[in-house]
């Protein structure tokens, strides 16, 4: 079980949450210049790391807020969370 | 004859303590014909193949740990072919079929049993889609049945049956030749008869790096030292990206963890193994006794071979629903294995971007019926640098060309 501290709500339990995927992750862009390969990156292509990892949580039963999480996926640890607009957490090794 | 029951007799004699061991501990030589990254099922069937029906035998198996201890020993040992698509069905279908002649091929029990897989349909909703499902299959030549709900009652007398139940009971799939085989015996069958034609089995040899000759990989950096091959085959599962990663690319695969749990033996109470189109939860009784039973992935990747708590709570709740007569067993197990999730729940057997790795991932949470034959057709590429018959459409260029196989229904596990 996971304790995730939303940055609105302070620290809730992992079913109020939903895992939204790694960040930064930009959509390509104008899409006529957009070739087969770099929207196969975008939409499929993942770094998937075992260790840290920046991604995108949303509180569903709480505050419907998106915001980031640092997280490590082999031990679960949560290293920070931030709010959508601020900048991008560090990942501290 | 080294196992027979003359052996038996014979070891019985001496307490057991002279048995051959099943494959050599060798230690590494520096050049290979081909370097198997992954001593699992699929790992070690690639080897038995590329050596019985190519005969390439100068292979080098390496596992970070020991044999079948990662997803080959985490799985729910259900083996089936119901598919949807005709890439998949016919894919699945052989690996069933290698399945089926397997302990006479490998001369070891896999302990085979074909008792039926059974998915329960709960609404109008699911028979239609089970109709469709079951149409799929017979235009693919795979066994596959569509059961009304008396008939299911009559396979799973103790599925709850009320009025009252939640999941009302409506109707169901059967394919006959679906089932569950020993795991263990799959892993050790394969190594024990890849051994047998010169195969270097190798154990506690962790891959920390490849080795580069240009543009080229050309071995991998071990814990064992430097191993060289002119072909790297990667079969790790859920670890893919990981070393990926270390070879410089990318793989549209996300890791989770899949759990499963076994309950404590009971007298036989199941007598195929059942899943339910609502709760995606799904059981078999093994031959201990013990209700083996799995469900859905846990919601977040990881790498953690462990699980989470919320996840096998509703795992355990929709059990109940089903069978409420199982609420006083207690659980005796519990155990996750880390699988590689694609988009399309397609397995990847392809070269990889980078030249001289070939990779066999992209299971998802079904890679342990499929080991004969994604052992079969991986050796096939890395033998002839041409892809199978049966494994032309599980290429990596799909995700880029949008021709995916989308069997994410079919896969039977929700994601």
């Amino acid at each position: 079980m996971l304790r995730i501290p939303c940055p609105w709500c302070g620290p809730r339990d992992e079913p109020e949450f939903r895992w939204g995927g790694e960040v930064p992750l930009v959509r390509p862009g104008p899409p006529q210049a957009v070739t087969e390969s770099a929207w196969a990156e975008y939409l499929f292509m993942r770094d998937n790391p075992k260790g840290l990892v920046r991604e995108r949580w949303l509180h569903t039963l709480g505050c419907r807020q998106w915001f980031i999480v640092v997280r490590n996926t082999a031990t679960h640890e949560i290293q920070a969370t931030s709010a959508l607009g601020d900048p991008l957490p560090e990942i501290r090794p | 004859m080294r196992f027979s029951a003359l052996a038996l007799a014979r070891n019985a004699a001496s307490f057991h303590e002279n048995w051959p061991q099943l494959w050599r501990s060798p230690t590494p030589q520096s050049r290979y014909d081909v370097i198997i990254v992954g001593g699992g099922g699929h790992g070690l069937a690639t080897a038995y193949y590329l050596a019985k029906e190519h005969g390439i035998s100068k292979v080098a198996v390496i596992e970070r740990g020991w044999l079948g201890g990662g997803n080959t020993g985490r799985n729910t040992t259900v083996v089936r072919s119901n598919y949807f698509y005709p890439e998949s069905a016919h894919f699945y279908d052989f690996a069933l079929r290698l399945y089926e002649g397997l302990s006479r091929e490998l001369g070891f029990n896999v302990m085979l049993s074909q008792r039926g897989m059974l998915t329960i349909g709960h609404s109008a909703h699911h028979l239609e889609l089970l109709a469709r499902w079951v149409n799929a299959l017979q235009l693919n030549g795979v066994d596959g049945e569509l059961l009304n709900a008396d008939q299911v009652r009559e396979w799973l007398p103790l599925l709850n049956n009320s009025a009252a139940a939640r999941y009302p009971l409506r109707g169901g799939l059967l394919q006959r030749r679906g089932g569950i085989a020993r795991h263990d015996a799959v892993a050790w069958g394969y190594a024990r008869a890849a051994d047998a034609f010169g195969v270097d089995v190798i154990q506690n040899c962790e891959v920390l790096g490849f080795i580069r000759d240009g543009e080229r990989i050309v071995g991998v950096e071990t814990t064992q030292g430097q191993l060289r091959a002119p072909k790297i085959a990667l079969a790790v599962a859920g670890h893919s990206s990981v070393l990926a990663a270390k070879a410089g690319f990318r793989l549209p695969v996300t890791s989770y963890a899949l759990q499963a749990f076994v309950t404590e033996p009971v007298k036989p109470v199941l007598s195929c193994v059942a899943l339910s189109m609502a709760t995606g939860v799904y059981l078999s009784q093994s031959d201990k006794g013990e209700l083996v039973v799995g469900g859905g992935l846990d919601l977040y990747p990881s790498y953690a071979q462990r699980g989470n708590l919320p996840t096998l709570q509703g795992v355990v709740a929709g059990l109940l629903e089903l069978f409420p007569c199982f609420s006083r067993l207690r659980l005796l197990r519990q155990w996750a294995g880390i699988v590689d999730v694609v988009h399309d729940s397609t397995p990847i057997i392809d070269k990889a971007p980078v030249s001289g790795i070939y990779l066999n991932c992209g299971w998802g949470t079904g890679g342990f019926k499929a080991i004969p034959g994604g052992g079969f057709v991986f050796a096939h590429l890395l033998a002839t640098d041409r892809p199978h018959k049966l494994a032309e459409g599980f290429t990596l260029k799909r995700f880029a060309s949008g021709a995916l196989i989308d069997e994410a229904a079919a896969a039977g596990i929700s994601h």
